[in-house]
């Protein structure tokens, strides 16, 4: 019975209602959508990292995180071949232009031999010093074919588009990236490939011993990096978004409970002369509240595929992950700030005197 | 059978700086299972009265005891409950629940009673055939003319069996017909369940079902 008097409640003010389940679904989408994107490029980086074919990777020593910022003697990669059980090694050098944009050198030959190819789809591997390949996600956001032109800290030919998944997403090769960038005999990386997976952690140890203050990882410890929860600013700024999404939650439902009371001032009489309490009051609002609350987060959990397909036409580099492990934290999150935002207009509803809320026309 | 004492009752509004005495000391007795009428002209305090007795607000000044039980010295949750259990209203203006239908506010009643589930009162079928309203449950506030929305007020307020029932102009919005049926309703649940009824009207011929007529005029009974 209850409840059709709060289905009738939503149902007689529908835009007000309509409005409230849109702002929680806004609400729900934004956190869903936030860690969706971080775990899509997360797992985006880590599918590329195993793409190279390599079984370990070497970087300079004081590497931290997964960037490759730093460089180290090309040398180092001769060292590495001559160790047992190694069955190919190839330095590549990462000029970073900003922190969304870099190209890879590598000796495409090598290169080639360890992830299997880079696989050309359209035009040509690169032959001269200012040319570069893209893969088709980098091709697509930049609308870019072969023989456009680009500007990546110097202005490149785009020989050919090459199929995603392998490192990078712009290469060009190693030799004229070191002289343009002035890093002769440098490398920002070493990957290593053995004669099996199964030696790899005897061999990372020997490498440690050789390489001593070299940052030696498994391909598999290295892409365990890209999780959410080692990379500490991605999981502030998630903090921050539902903190955020959370207030607006709260401020919507606050002021449509507010309204709500204050519109039925003479109904909430009604029903306190005959005899309803303040909590038969208040559970009458908590009631339309959690029903706001959870068809919001429906409304909010099916706009995440509206904006997977947007972040796919306007950011392809950044897919974006379906999240459904997520789904009951945001209820969870979108009920509670709803509730408390109720709580201010249900006390003042239960507060409200009888007869003077009869006498309100 | 619930009975009503009343003393020296006052009660002044103050609209701004002008004080309204809309009771000017109320002395009543009603006994458990009385039938009482009250007249009196437009602006006598008859329905100030009314919201004092059911504890929907308080008085100025004096008492109101039901069943020897003080109103005004009880906490707000016993008037609560007091309404809950005891009370039933039926309102000058009906007041009921516009976004409900018929069926649902008389429902709504029972479910704050906490008898949801409970099986209704078979009588109660019949009292709503004879307050001539059976088809009309259907419909909301909206849809329905005054004397319906009236006679739905006066089903809702009988509907837990209240054993006290304040009610004001009950047939004020009706014809002849259904004011006798409304009439003939009241006057058969004070027989059958000694309900204790108090009757705010201003048709003498209404009041004549009563077993007594009490008579306002500024505030005081004359
Ligand atoms: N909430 C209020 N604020 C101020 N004055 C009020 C209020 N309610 C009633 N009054 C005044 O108190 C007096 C008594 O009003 P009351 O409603 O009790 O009269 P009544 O006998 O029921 O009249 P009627 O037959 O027209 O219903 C009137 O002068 C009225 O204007
Ligand atoms: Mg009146």
């Amino acid at each position: 019975m209850i409840y059709r008097l709060v289905f009738e409640n939503l149902k007689h003010r529908p835009v007000r209602t309509l409005l409230s389940v849109v702002a929680i679904g806004v609400e729900v989408t934004l956190i869903l959508t936030l860690v969706g994107v971080s775990r899509g490029v997360l797992g985006d980086m880590a599918a590329r990292s195993r793409g190279t074919g390599a079984d370990i990777l070497i970087r300079p020593p004081d590497s931290a995180g997964f960037t490759f910022s730093l460089t180290m003697p090309e040398k180092v990669v001769n060292v590495v071949r001559a160790q047992p059980h190694v069955a190919m090694a190839t330095g590549t050098f990462v000029k970073y232009i900003d922190s969304f944009n870099s190209i890879t050198g590598i000796h495409v030959d090598e290169f080639n031999a360890m992830s299997g190819g880079l696989k050309v789809k359209k035009g040509r591997m690169f032959q001269a010093p200012d040319e570069i390949v893209v893969d088709d996600v980098y091709a697509k956001q930049h609308h870019l074919k072969p023989g456009s032109t680009t500007d990546l800290a110097h202005t490149w030919t785009v020989s050919g588009i090459v199929e995603e998944g392998k490192l990078s997403r712009t290469f060009g090769d190693i030799g004229a990236l070191q002289q343009l960038f002035e890093a002769r005999g440098l490398v920002s990386t070493i990957y290593v490939k053995l004669d099996s997976p199964a030696n790899t952690a005897g061999v990372k140890d020997d490498l440690q011993k050789l390489l001593t203050n070299y940052k030696i990882d498994s391909i598999e410890d290295f892409v365990s990096l890209f999780s959410v929860n080692s990379v500490p600013y991605i999981e502030a700024f998630t903090r921050v978004v539902i903190g955020i999404a959370v207030l607006i939650g709260f401020l919507v439902v606050c002021l449509s409970m507010y309204t709500a009371v204050l519109e039925r001032t003479r109904e909430i009489g009604i029903l306190k002369a005959l005899g309803a309490s303040p909590a038969y009051i208040v559970g009458i609002l908590l009631r339309e509240t959690v029903l706001l609350a959870l068809t919001g987060t429906v409304v909010g959990i099916l706009m995440t595929y509206g904006t997977r397909s947007l972040m796919a036409i306007f950011a392809a580099s950044m897919p974006q992950e379906i999240v459904p492990d997520w789904y009951l934290t945001v209820a969870g999150i979108a009920l509670a700030g709803s509730i408390v935002g109720a709580l201010y207009p249900g006390l003042r509803a239960a507060r409200q005197d009888a007869i003077e809320a009869l006498a309100y026309d | 059978m619930t009975e009503v004492t009343a003393q020296n009752l006052t009660k002044t509004y103050r609209v701004g700086e002008i004080e309204v005495h809309a009771l000017r000391g109320v002395d009543l007795k009603i006994e458990g299972g009385e039938f009482v009428a009250i007249v009196g002209p437009s602006g006598s305090g008859k329905s100030t009265l009314f919201n004092i007795l059911g504890g929907l607000t308080p008085p100025t000044s004096g008492t109101v005891l039901i069943d020897g039980r003080d109103l005004i010295k009880m906490s707000e949750a016993d008037r609560t409950l007091l309404r809950k259990t005891t009370v039933g209203f039926v309102f000058q203006k009906y007041n009921l629940l516009p976004t409900l239908t018929g069926a649902d506010n008389i429902e709504i009643a029972r479910d704050i009673a906490g008898k949801k589930g409970h099986e209704r009162d078979p009588q109660f079928d019949e009292t709503l055939a004879l307050l001539g309203i059976a088809s009309r449950l259907k419909h909301k506030p909206r849809a329905l003319s005054g004397g319906e929305q009236q006679r739905i007020a006066i089903a809702r307020a009988l509907v837990n069996h209240p054993a006290l029932l304040l009610a004001d102009e009950p047939t004020g919005n009706l014809d002849t017909e259904n004011s006798t049926a409304v009439l003939s309703v009241l006057q058969g649940l004070n027989k059958r369940l000694g309900q204790t009824i108090l009757m705010i009207t201003h048709n003498p011929e209404a009041a004549a079902y009563a077993h007594r007529t009490v008579t306002m005029r500024d505030g005081r009974i004359v």
